[in-house]
This record gives C-alpha cells, structure tokens and sequence, in this order.
C-alpha cells in the first residue's frame, strides 16, 4: 500500500487557483485600481493644486500655465497595461547634456534655468515668422494629455504622461511654404545657466540641433509639451518647451526650444554629426537594427530592481507602428537608421 | 607579516565600495536603473584601483617608505575582484545572462572586445600573483606582469568608447595614468628624487 505523506508546503487542489481567475488577475487588479481612483475622484478635484498622479514634486508653474491647465483634456492618448513610471524617477533620470552628462545631473544643476521670461523664434520657409514670448505663443493651443512610451537609444525606457499639443497644429498655424521640407529645432545656448556648456572637454558643438521630416512633424503623434505629471514641465526635463517625438529615440525629442525653422534641406543633427555612424537623422526605435555598441533587441523598463532588471523586447517604432510605420514606406530602414 | 594595520586598513578601505552601493541599491539611492549604475561603479572602481597599484612603485621611490610596495599584491587582486564583479554585473543586468546575446556582443563589438582582453590579462595576473608562480616563472614573471601596463591601455580604451559626449573625466584619468607609464621610463625612473629616507635595501621585491 502506497502511503502518501503530505508535506506542509504542498497544495491541495481546492486551493489551486481557477485558469480564468488567473488569466484575469491584471484586469481585477486594473479595475479595483480604477475604483481606487475613481474613489480619490472628489478629492483631486477640490484641492486645486493636488497632482493626479503620485509623489509628484509641485513646481511653480508660470500664470499661462495655470490658466490653460483646468482646460486639458485629460488622457487624450494612453498605453494599454503599461504602467507609468514614477515621477521621481523621470524628473530624475534625464539626459540632458546641457546640465551634464550624468543622469542625475540635470536634476541638480537644472535649478540654473531661467524659463520665465522665454521667447521662441519661428523662421526659414514660413508665411508668418516671428518672434513670440511663449505665453503669447501657447495661446492657440488647448493642451492634452498624452501617455508615451519613452525609448532612450542607451536601452533604457519609461512610460511619461505629457502635456502638450500636436506639432501639426503650430506649423499649420506658421503656414510653411511649398518650399519647406523639413523642421530644425535648436536648443538654448546660454553657458552661464546652462553648466554643461561650459565643459571645455565637451564633443558636442552647441546649441544642440534636432529636426524632423515635414511629413514627420505633421503626424498627430509628434507633440510640443510643455508639462507632465499633471504640472509644468520640471527644468531637467526640458522646460518650457520640448518636443516628444514617441516612436523615435529620446534625443530625438528636443528639450528647452528656442527656435523653430521650416527648411528645405535635411538639417544637419547634433548627434548625427559627432557619431554618424552611431546617430542617424531618422533615429526611429527599431529593434533590428543595432546601436554599434549595444542590442536595441531589448531595453530596461525603469525602474529596473536590482534583482530583478525589467527587460522587455522592444517594439518596432515603440508600438507605434500602426500610426507612422507609413511614413517610412519604401525606405530601407538599416540604411536609413 | 610587515605592516599589519596598515595592510588590514588598505583592505577595509577598498574591500567596503562594492557592500556599500550594494546597500544603497537596496536603498534606492541609485536611482532608477540601479544595475547600469552599479556596472559604471565596478567598471570605474577597477580603472581607479589600477591606477593606484601602479601608484605604489613611484610613491615607495619617491617616499622611501616600503610601506607601499607591502600592499601593491593586494591592490592588483582587489583590482581584479571588481573587475570580475564589473562582468558578473554587466551579465546579469545589462544581458540578463543571455550567452547567445553575449556571443553576438563579443563578435561585434569593439569595446566589449577590448574590455574581455583587458579582462583575460588581469586573470592570468590574478592567478600568478602567488609566491608559487613567481619562483615557478622566475625572471619571466617580471615580464608577464608588465601587462599591466597593457591592461591600462585597453580600460582606458574601453572607457573612452563609452563616452559619450564629454570627455573631461576620461581626460583625469587618462591624464594620471600617462603620468604612472612615464615616471616608469628608466631615464625618467632614475631621476625619481627621493624625499625622504635612506635607500632600503631590497625594498621592490618585485
């Protein structure tokens, strides 16, 4: 006779969770989450200033700001059971070589920025030019909340809610000429705040460059933002106004933007032109095609634990191929990266 | 034993790095990608200490003071402790133990290859560090052991290629370690003054 001892960690069957149960955790989890939030509902909305998202550092937002933020529209594009990444860690975390090359120095010495007063100048093949305080150039806009994944080009993501408006919606406002094939976007240059600057071993040749196809820029998912996290854009992040280009590379999405010009040719990237062979003008995320030095196969989805490193395959276009993967029809993208 | 204290001292003081950002990972002080900062930190720390066991031959002429030259052996085997820790970190939190990726990785990429060569040098340092393997190899040991000089030429290589953007860090540590390779040219090496002190005898054992 065979006797069968039970042993105190086994499990008895009438404890085995059911397969359905199982396979609908995340969405019990996701639901009582929304009842949560649901829950919190009547107390965000009273107290003016509390944030919608948690432990978020309150900044001190410009009057413009504050005016047009109780018109967002709130969650106007999200990520499906993606979760987003804690504030502290995307205010503090940056790559803004402008404050430093470390992480965490754009964090310390962004403090220098000075963000108010800010003018942005809009020039080259446009109907109306111009140089506009910012204030006066965020007037036509209503601004939108847009959860993005974030894909840096070192293999290291996050997932960032931004407050902005569609980078169509100014150039359809600045009238291009048929002459206009491309976007340029510059950077401050000011190496008396901005310490990076100052660095005399620096390779880049500031300001900082960035651009777009016009076709590019025009699609809905480019974003300028001026905020995240439910308030203005923190100064390592790119205050007061940056560009998020979603299915692109970090660098990509220029931050601290002085000047706008429409071009007819593809203009020369900061990147680009220190490592070409690295940085290529399209920078689009693309998991088969490699950084020289590293697999962009995969990336660290931040925070990553120490003993449990968050890596996931990344997505062509960071999955979001089904709104741009046209523009780039026809186009050999190994050669194009 | 000479230098007791000393010695115990030196191996606390270098022996503690790794524990300590261990323990502020555990913390969340570094941030959100604690595994990539804890590989720069190893990466680094190795560059640091050979750099500093190649200080020890200078400092003992310069000072007369054997006391250096006592902990050179342990320097260049902590040296290679956070090397190894430096691999074993880039492994499991850069390629999440995938060998296949690896593979790839050694094949295509220069500054992992540079960087697995440095690593090779510093293993067959390691590993004839013994009294053993210097009696065995004789006047060659003196000979293998000058890869150090190579191994500090690859890290800084491997180093450089990481940067990305600024060089004034890589420039420091380039800067010391041009200096720790010259003062070792024989004409320069000889004109070492010494500060203070009267000249030991046997006091480089090799």
């Amino acid at each position: 006779m065979l006797i069968k001892l039970r042993r105190a960690s086994d499990c008895s069957a009438s404890e085995i969770t059911p397969e359905s149960l199982y396979l609908s955790r995340r969405t019990l989890l996701a639901s009582s989450l929304g009842a949560m939030a649901v829950g919190s509902l009547p107390r965000w909305v009273n107290a003016t200033e509390a944030s919608r998202y948690a432990a978020v550092e309150p900044g001190a937002a410009p009057s413009w700001f504050a005016q047009k933020l109780p018109a967002t529209q709130w969650q106007a594009m999200t990520v499906e059971g993606e979760s987003v990444t804690p504030f502290k860690d995307a205010a503090g975390y940056n790559n803004f070589y402008e404050f430093g090359t470390d992480k965490g120095d754009p964090a310390k010495n962004a403090g220098a920025l000075k963000t108010e007063p800010w003018t942005v100048v809009i020039d080259g093949e446009v109907g109306k030019p111009g140089r506009y305080a910012l204030e006066d150039f965020m007037q036509p806009y209503r601004l939108q909340e847009r959860i993005y994944r974030l894909r840096c080009v070192e293999a290291w993501s996050m997932v960032i809610p931004w407050l902005g408006f569609p980078l169509g919606d100014l150039l359809k406002h600045v009238e291009p000429t048929s002459k206009a094939r491309y976007v340029r976007f510059e950077t401050l240059h000011d190496p008396k705040s901005m310490s990076g600057q100052r660095s005399d071993f620096a390779l880049i040749n500031w300001p900082y460059i960035e651009g777009l196809r016009l076709d590019e820029a025009m699609n809905p998912l480019a974003i300028m933002a001026v905020g995240m996290y439910g308030r203005e854009l923190p100064n390592q992040n790119g205050a007061p106004l940056r560009l998020v280009v979603p299915w692109k590379y970090g660098f990509k999405s220029i931050k601290s933007i002085v000047r706008i010009s429409l071009v007819e040719q593809q203009p020369k990237t900061t990147w680009q032109a220190i490592a070409p062979d690295e940085y290529g003008f399209y920078a689009n995320v693309n998991p088969t095609v490699d950084h020289p030095r590293w697999t962009q196969a995969r990336e660290r989805r931040l925070p990553s634990g120490l003993f449990s490193p968050n890596v996931r395959e990344t997505l062509m276009f960071n999955g979001y191929a089904d709104q741009v993967a046209s523009l780039y029809s026809g186009m050999d993208l190994r050669k194009n990266y | 034993m000479r230098y007791p204290l000393w010695r115990t001292g030196v191996f606390l003081v270098v022996g503690v790095w790794p524990f300590w950002w261990v323990y502020q990972a555990w913390l969340f002080a570094l941030g959100p990608d604690p595994g990539k900062v804890l590989v720069d930190r190893l990466g680094l720390g190795t560059l640091v200490l050979l750099l500093v066991t190649l200080g020890m031959t200078p400092l003992q002429r310069l000072s007369g003071w054997a006391g250096w030259v006592a902990v050179r052996r342990q320097l260049g085997l902590w040296c290679f402790a956070y090397v190894l820790l430096h691999l074993c970190a880039y492994l499991f939190f850069i390629l999440g133990f995938d060998w296949g990726q690896l593979g790839i990785e050694l094949r295509k990429r220069p500054y992992i290859i540079v960087g697995s060569v440095a690593f090779l040098c510093l293993l067959a340092l390691a590993l004839t560090s013994n009294r053993y393997s210097q009696r065995r190899l004789g006047a060659r040991w003196k000979k293998l052991h000058r890869l150090a000089y190579l191994v500090l030429g690859l890290g800084l290589l491997h180093f450089l290629w990481v940067v990305r953007a600024d060089l004034k860090e890589w420039s420091v540590y380039a800067a010391i370690g041009a200096m720790l390779l010259v003062l070792r040219i024989p004409v320069i090496a000889r004109r070492i003054p010494r500060l203070r002190g009267k000249k030991q005898l046997s006091a480089t054992k090799v």
